[in-house]
């Protein structure tokens, strides 16, 4: 395990820049989700069809091709920015269409005769949503939403490999290509940083599940 | 409204009158979108034949070279994923059988095992697949398909395959306890009660559950571009548009490629579900589990 040891540093800057991707990207794929589960929910025809088309393109296509697409595509149209950005933005725009999903299905999963007793005692449509829908729905978010995010949180090995540079696969990467180390105790290190990052995570969203959970 | 929403009553007339306008500007600012990036594309050139014509000009010189690149890619990610399917259904039975039935401390290490390579980034158990493995001397090349193709294969197998196992799991726990007890009263062993009356059910029970998790195989199938050369979809793609000088069209046609086929998996999985349902061969509660392991599974993959 010396090159792990070796390289600490190396490898907790590779951490932290891994853990940079993934706060960026969880903030803009809840936001963006948000919006395109609004979309898919809402009364307007025309918004509810690019709701579904975004859900669909961006859920079977691989993150790989959203990224090329970012990446490749949009300097093409003279959109040039960093990598980082590009990156970012590809893991955004792929995980919104699940994250979408997993608030829509909880927003399904309420009774309708939930909202239908709300207004017969003449809640208007923002109380109703406000005190009756969303509390409902948000326990059933939790764990579908959860694991979305999960995924998202590895997905971001993915936007390393794409060539962000200066995270834990980039890391990886470098020790093994550029300095000659064994491919097996550098990448070791890479996963167990992984690890360090989903395994918490995982257990955090057990405790928030029992906490939430409600039997219906 | 096409479906009925628990956020919204039937509208009456001021509604629908709201709904209306909001379709009207709805319809406005989308097609606005549209235009701004069409002509984004018109002044970039991206509309010329000169971008097109190797991917939707048969008479164009390039097309067939093209569309024999793509299609060998379509047949190495089929392929790829659908032995890595096989091997990560088989492995994962036996480790769900497993640990449905050994003891609570002998269980401890295959927990640890899911955990471990649930936890991992799936582009990470492919590069231990082609890369580590090469490494430490494993020489795969001799197997028909090569290295890197048992080196992809092995590493979305090792993700896939402990899916696979919580999924069966959870289709062997949602039976209705009556089904092992009677298998057991009648005489069978508990090999045999997995095996013949339980594991049967469960599979049918999991059937959209398992194609939706193909979705999810076939997608990280592209993940091996990061790691080395393997002929799929979407590095046939690269090495197009490296010669072409085209990404944006190229790359368009290989992400409709990856949809059509993965929206066909999908709604056959939707579809397995719903005949499900109706013809009530699967009990209620089964079927809702089902229902709620499709939903994570399709998403839990990596890319």
């Amino acid at each position: 395990m010396s090159p792990v040891l070796d390289n600490l540093d190396l490898y907790v800057d590779g951490f932290l820049t891994s853990l940079r991707i993934i706060v960026y990207s969880l903030i803009g794929c809840l936001l963006l989700g948000l919006i395109i589960a609004a979309c898919r929910v809402s009364p307007v025809p025309p918004l509810r069809a690019f709701g579904t088309f975004w859900v669909t393109t961006f859920r079977n296509t691989p993150l790989t091709v959203v990224l090329v697409f970012c990446a490749f595509g949009l300097p093409e149209l003279g959109i040039n920015r960093s990598f980082f950005f590009f990156g970012v933005l590809g893991l955004i725009l792929y995980t919104s269409a699940f994250v979408a999903e997993a608030i829509r299905a909880g927003i399904n999963s309420v009774p309708a005769g939930q909202a239908e007793a709300a207004r017969s005692l003449g809640l208007g449509f923002s109380l109703t949503l406000r005190d009756v829908v969303l509390p409902q729905a948000l326990r059933t978010v939790v764990p579908p939403l959860g694991s979305v995010l999960i995924a998202m949180f590895k997905n971001s090995a993915v936007v390393g490999a794409f060539g962000v540079g200066g995270d834990l696969w980039s890391t990886g990467q470098i020790l093994t290509s550029a300095r000659g180390y064994e491919t097996l105790p550098v990448f070791i290190g890479v996963a167990i940083g992984y690890l360090l990052i989903t395994l918490p995570a995982g257990a955090l969203l057990q405790v928030i599940e029992r906490k939430v959970a409600i039997a219906r | 409204m096409s479906e009925p929403s628990v956020l919204y009553d039937a509208q009456g007339p001021r509604a629908r009158r709201r709904t209306l306008i909001g379709t009207v500007v709805a319809l406005l600012l989308l097609a606005g979108l549209v235009f701004l990036a069409v002509r984004r594309l018109v002044d970039r050139g991206q509309f010329t034949m000169e971008k097109w014509g190797p991917l939707i000009d048969p008479d164009n010189e390039a097309f067939d070279a093209v569309w024999r690149l793509l299609r060998e890619g379509v047949v190495n990610t089929l392929k790829a994923a659908a032995v890595a399917m096989v091997l990560s259904i088989v492995l994962g039975t036996v480790i769900a059988v497993a640990r449905l039935s050994l003891g609570r401390v002998a269980r401890i290490p295959l927990i640890g095992l899911v955990e471990l390579f649930r936890g991992l980034p799936v582009v990470v158990l492919v590069y231990f697949g082609v890369r580590v493995i090469d490494d430490v001397g494993i020489d795969l090349s001799g197997w028909p398909g090569g290295q890197v193709f048992w080196g992809l294969v092995f590493g979305l197998t090792a993700y896939n395959m402990v899916v696979f196992a919580e999924v069966i799991r959870a289709g062997v726990a949602s039976l209705p306890r009556g089904q092992r007890e009677g298998a057991l009263a009648t005489g069978l062993t508990d090999g045999q009660t997995m095996r013949i009356v339980l594991l049967p059910q469960a599979f049918r029970v999991m059937l959209p559950a398992i194609i939706s998790q193909l979705v999810v195989v076939l997608k990280d199938t592209s993940l091996v571009t990061f790691v080395a050369n393997y002929d799929e979809l979407l590095s046939q793609g690269d090495t197009i548009q490296r010669n072409l000088d085209n990404p944006i069209q190229t790359y368009f046609v290989v992400a409709l490629i990856y949809i059509a086929i993965n929206y066909t998996l999908g709604r056959l999985a939707q579809y397995i579900q719903k005949r499900q349902a109706r013809s009530g061969r699967v009990s209620r509660p089964a079927a809702a589990t089902a229902a709620k392991a499709a939903g994570p599974a399709q998403v839990g993959g990596g890319a």
